[in-house]
């Protein structure tokens, strides 16, 4: 099976510093393919470099088997690549809808929307209230509430909706349990499952092992800015991919080939 | 796989609701705090009205006249332009120090293109227009393309600008008369028409619909929604897919249009072409666009707040001028209440919901 999004020998120089050396990454159709990692090891690098934030020094990223080139990330939304960074990149003072439609928004049809650019707020409002209750996120009262009035799991949620909504390829999530409770991590691990089953693949970057090894089809492990291995959760123990990322233990040159 | 962490098991009898907090009784206060957290240009509409009554019980119909109300409109004129231009900029979290000086070139190239070339009225003004909008170019593309901090930049500009103006046009005014018998074009929106008892400039009715324009744009469109998430937090902005260089040279381009309307809106006002007029209206911009309420930290406020701001110095200034009262007064009052809107916007802030 081909890979649908494969990065191949990406290189990643900040001044003194490489970020990425000569990396590979894939990714297969439908899965969850975890990212871990110590800090510092090139994981966000990697991502960027993925999701078009960041321009690789060397190497080709491919989408289904083709070569791109991004070079912003408003480039890899349009072939179809969603990102949920861990800052959530949305606008504090601006509506649930706004933020859910920024960079894509809807223009009334007809003359309004033609002549005058007048924006479909109502469509916009119902779109976003529909993708919120798709995943359980009716606690949200009002759709034009301001994003800063959010509690942090709630603000997750409309992020990780955005992405569910508009991601066709690929989505990428950094981080997305990180700030959240027992319960409201759940429910978003519950979402990434479903949007597995919708047939769109995942990217998780996680420091969280327990979630890792509960979604994850694949794990790749990276260490000192390349992929050091690709592990099997129901093949390895937990403390067996922290060994691993953390250069205690160094894998089966068998799993390193892969 | 799919079996949740057993720590996580002990979860599942615990109630489904989230998380519920006693508010207690609503004050008023609290109330009215959350309606101006929604709708930030109530205070400053609030202040006008207070002050229009204020000043119209002291001084009767002397101030509360169709006259006296469209004069303040009048005085206002120019100070409401560019106001409007300060606050797209201010709404990006910048700042634009240059909008007098390129209010003052604008107009300078539309009298000396008409006089000193003999172009046609109408191409002089469209000549200083078309300055305006290069000057707004210069600074956008630094900010947005240089990434130099806005303030540095328009300060940098106010110089330049205002020197070009002094070297270009020798420092030399050109007549009211003069402009008059010529080329009555460049004072087009000084030309009076009266209501009843008030009178209206065409530069009045253009700030006004400048503002609902602005206001329009602003809320109802993609562009604007841009303006205010670029001003909010730009790394989000540009990263949720907004082509903030883009929006930010536009901002500075449109900026620096309306300074060269503000310009010919001068003209009109003055009757002359002079480059030593306006030199305080980036003071008085920037001053207005506070008082109505729009943040300086950007991505936050209304077009419609910077008009009432605007308003509410002229009610100022014309009501402590019929009251008799030393100018210095205005000045006086005007620095409390640019620090009172600052504490204001404080205030508000803090509420959440």
């Amino acid at each position: 099976m081909e890979p649908i999004l494969r990065g191949r020998n990406l290189v990643k120089r900040y001044g003194k510093v490489t970020a990425l050396d000569h990396c590979d990454f894939e990714l297969m159709p439908g899965e969850i393919l975890a990212v871990i990692g110590d800090n510092g090891a090139g994981k966000s690098t990697l991502i960027k470099a993925l999701s078009g934030a960041v321009i690789p020094d060397e190497g080709t990223v491919e989408l289904d088997g083709k070569p791109v080139n991004f070079h912003s990330p408003i480039d890899a939304r349009e072939a179809g690549i969603e990102t949920v960074y861990q800052t959530l990149a949305m606008s504090p003072a601006l509506s649930i809808a706004d933020n859910m439609f920024m960079g894509r928004e809807l223009r009334k049809p007809g003359w309004r929307g033609q002549f005058l650019r007048q924006l479909d707020r109502s469509r916009m409002e119902e779109v976003a209230r529909e993708k919120l209750n798709e995943l359980g996120l009716m606690t949200i009262q009002n759709i034009n509430q301001a994003v800063e009035t959010l509690s942090g799991g709630q603000r997750q949620g409309v992020a990780v909706a955005r992405a569910a909504a508009f991601g066709s390829k690929v989505i990428i999530l950094d981080e997305p349990t990180a700030a959240l409770g027992v319960k409201e991590s759940r429910r978003v691990l519950e979402l990434i499952q479903d949007v597995r089953s919708r047939g769109i693949p995942i990217i998780l970057i996680s420091h969280n092992m327990p979630h890792v090894f509960e979604v994850a089809d694949r794990i790749h492990v990276h260490r000192l800015g390349k992929r050091l291995c690709v592990i099997d959760p129901k093949q390895h123990e937990m403390s067996d991919a922290v060994a691993y990322m953390t250069g205690a233990k160094e894998p089966d040159p068998e799993l390193s080939a892969a | 796989m799919s079996t949740p962490q057993s720590y996580e098991a002990a979860v599942a009898g615990s109630p489904d609701k989230v998380a519920e907090f006693d508010h207690g009784p609503q004050s008023f206060i609290q109330k009215f705090q959350h309606a101006l957290h929604v709708t930030p240009s109530l205070v400053p509409l609030i202040v006008l009205v207070m002050s229009i009554v204020i000043f119209g019980l002291l001084l009767g119909s002397k101030f509360f006249s169709p006259f006296a109300m469209t004069l303040i409109l009048q005085q206002v004129g120019i100070v409401g332009i560019v106001a409007c231009a300060q606050s797209l900029v201010i709404l990006t979290a910048g700042i634009d120090l240059s909008v007098g000086a390129i209010m003052v070139l604008s107009s300078v190239v539309m009298g000396q293109f008409t006089f000193r070339y003999g172009v046609p009225p109408v191409m002089g003004v469209a000549f200083g227009l078309l300055c305006g909008l290069l000057c707004g170019y210069i600074n956008g593309w630094l900010v947005a393309k240089m990434k130099l901090p806005p303030f540095i930049v328009t300060l940098g500009m106010w110089q330049i600008v205002l020197a070009s103006n002094f070297l270009y046009s020798a420092n030399e005014t050109i007549r009211s008369q003069e402009i008059a018998e010529k080329a009555a074009f460049l004072q087009f929106f000084g030309e009076k028409f009266k209501v009843g008892g008030a009178v209206f400039t065409y530069g009045v009715i253009f700030m006004i619909a400048l503002v609902l324009i602005l206001a329009y744009v602003l809320r109802h469109t993609a562009w604007g929604r841009h303006v205010y998430a670029v001003g909010d937090d730009k790394e989000a902005a540009e990263l949720s897919g907004v082509n903030t260089d883009k929006v930010l040279i536009s901002v500075y381009m449109l900026s620096g249009l309306i300074c060269a309307f503000a310009g010919w809106a001068l003209i009109g006002r003055i009757g002359s072409v002079s480059p030593t007029s306006g030199q305080l209206a980036n003071i008085e911009s920037i001053t207005a666009v506070v008082i109505g309420g729009i943040s300086l930290f950007g991505g936050r406020g209304s077009v419609l707040g910077t008009f009432f701001g605007a308003l509410i110095v002229g009610v100022f200034t014309l009501g402590l001028r019929l009251l008799g009262a030393d100018a210095q007064w205005t000045y006086l009052l005007i620095g409390v209440l640019i620090i009172a809107a600052v504490a204001v916007d404080q205030w508000i802030r803090k509420v959440s919901v």
